[in-house]
């Protein structure tokens, strides 16, 4: 297949763009594979290529229920950032952060990773020490990150709510300049079509119904496509990860089905240059500016378990007064889409990316509300776990049983509680 | 939007009330000790896509704790009762036998 270049633009643009090849192979399905990955989503796909990329195994079918990013990876608020501060995450969001620098060279494709800072609003002076605590963690573990304080921040982004009568008035912010935003769509593809061209075999509408195992070992998996065998299968189907855990025998795992919503305005002028965040109390608010103009924003889950997707009014409501307490100039801007994924709600906030108690069967599951920035790393680290059937030092500690054993990796100190993320 | 049908204040929109956790967990007893039955009640859960036991607080009414039977794919509503025994069965004594003397 031919490399994206100018060259290539030029050439298909003179000749009427007639003979484009198309981006991946929609493959039906062989007997058997060395692997089979169910979850057609960024990080069922990153997984593929980094095996093939990585570990040179090439013969691996991506099985995904519906179309390819047509879940979660195509449902999110775009943001990548590495502030976290539990040794566990720490170390594998910046290496995540570290891919997403170079993956538009390294799949040949423009997934549009906009460094353009990320800016985590402070409001009280124990909020600000707390985030201050977490991002000297952060530079100590050699990741970007400074405290900008109200000064700083208005000359930044003038057009926040600085007002001395807001319901809260904002302190500063701390910043990571490497943060940003990324093309969901173009991460899916570009891995897709990477993957596709080391020899995976992309298939779609084909569900997995259930696992056939021999003597505890996992040997294939029963598809609405019929029975495909295979030596090794992972699992990277957030939101619907207990349903298939059931099937596959592996029993009640640590994870509610929570939906999450999203909203898109109409495009607007350039408005936003970098993300801005905030959470205090029971408000959280996010948003961006994509590059077609649109202000891309979110806040909290909808509350109750769900499997749904399709998000309430209520919690639209209580968004929108965020937005409009934070920025108050939006206030006449009109919505022009709103969507709702489900979210694999762990029970400490953090993901799990490991193997199982069942020979052959791993797990990448628990993304909460974060799963989209962990795209390449997820993939390189399940495609590590998967290939040498061990854990690599990077996701060592994203394991199932940490509850059990009590090293929770919590971010936001609340206990067991399957509403962090 | 939901609409729970309150056994004190009748029929009311979800956000008058907050999701506290899957109904469905018995926690140990205070007094056991054993390891593997904390960690089945605290951290595991079943999770299903279909019908599930949970318990909603109803915050701005009458503040009773209720256990709600709702489907987790379509939403659609079924039993709601008090998840405390005793007040689930007072309310359901005639009115007669709530007079006081």
């Amino acid at each position: 297949m031919a490399r994206y270049s100018a060259w290539q633009i030029l050439k298909q643009g003179l000749t009427g763009n007639k003979s484009w090849d198309p981006a991946w192979r929609d493959a039906s399905p062989k007997s058997s594979y060395d692997v089979i990955i169910i979850g057609g989503g960024g990080h069922g796909l990153a997984t593929a290529y980094y095996l093939a990329k990585n570990h040179g195994i090439f013969n691996v079918a991506v099985i995904e229920k519906g179309w390819i990013g047509g879940g979660n990876a195509g449902r999110n608020t775009t943001i990548v950032r590495s502030n976290y501060f539990m040794e566990g995450n720490t170390e594998f969001y910046e290496h995540s952060l570290k891919l997403w620098e170079n993956l538009s060279q390294e799949l040949n494709y423009n997934v549009m990773f906009s460094q353009r800072g990320h800016l985590n609003l402070f409001f009280t002076p124990g909020q600000r020490d707390a985030m201050i605590r977490k991002y000297n963690i952060m530079r100590l573990n050699g990741i970007d990150g400074e405290l900008l304080d109200r000064d700083q921040l208005i000359s930044k982004v003038p057009h926040l709510n600085y007002s001395q009568e807001a319901r809260l008035p904002i302190l500063g912010a701390l910043y990571q300049g490497r943060a940003g935003t990324a093309r969901h769509d173009a991460v899916n593809w570009g891995f897709a079509r990477a993957a596709s061209n080391l020899g995976v075999d992309i298939i779609q509408n084909c569900e997995v119904t259930g696992f056939i195992s021999t003597g505890g070992r996992l040997v294939g998996v029963e598809t609405s496509c019929g029975e495909i065998r295979a030596e090794k299968v992972g699992m990277a189907v957030a939101g619907s990860t207990s349903l298939l855990a059931h099937k596959a025998g592996l029993g009640r795992l640590p994870i509610e089905s929570h939906k999450l919503q999203a909203f898109v305005s109409e495009p607007i002028k350039p408005f936003l240059d970098s993300v801005v965040v905030y959470g205090v109390g029971h408000g959280h608010f996010y948003i961006s500016q994509s590059d077609k103009g649109g202000m891309v924003f979110g806040g909290n889950l909808d509350g109750y378990n769900s499997y749904a997707q399709k998000g309430n009014l209520p919690l639209y409501s209580d968004v929108a007064s965020c937005a409009m307490n934070m920025m108050p100039a939006l206030g006449r801007v009109k919505l022009l889409r709103q969507w709702a994924g489900i979210m694999d709600m762990s029970m400490d906030g953090s993901p799990f990316i490991t193997k199982t108690d069942l020979d052959g069967l791993y797990l990448n599951a628990g993304w909460c509300y974060g799963g989209f920035k962990a795209t390449p790393a997820s993939g390189w680290c399940f495609a590590h776990t998967i290939a040498h059937d061990a854990p690599h030092d990077v996701n060592k500690l994203l394991t199932l049983d940490r509850y059990k054993t009590g090293h929770m990796l919590d971010e936001s100190g609340h206990g067991p509680y399957p509403k962090s993320h | 939007m939901l609409r729970l049908e309150c056994p004190v204040c009748g029929l009311r929109d979800h956000d008058e009330f907050t999701y506290l956790e899957d109904g469905s967990i018995t926690y140990p007893k205070l007094a056991n000790e054993n390891q593997d039955d904390w960690f089945n009640a605290v951290y595991l859960r079943e999770n299903p896509r279909g019908r599930h036991i949970e318990k909603w607080h109803h915050t701005f009414g009458c503040r009773t704790v209720l256990l709600v039977e709702r489907d987790t794919l379509t939403h659609v509503i079924g039993k709601i009762k008090p998840a405390h025994p005793k007040i689930a069965a007072a309310l359901k004594q005639p009115a007669t036998a709530k007079k006081r003397s």
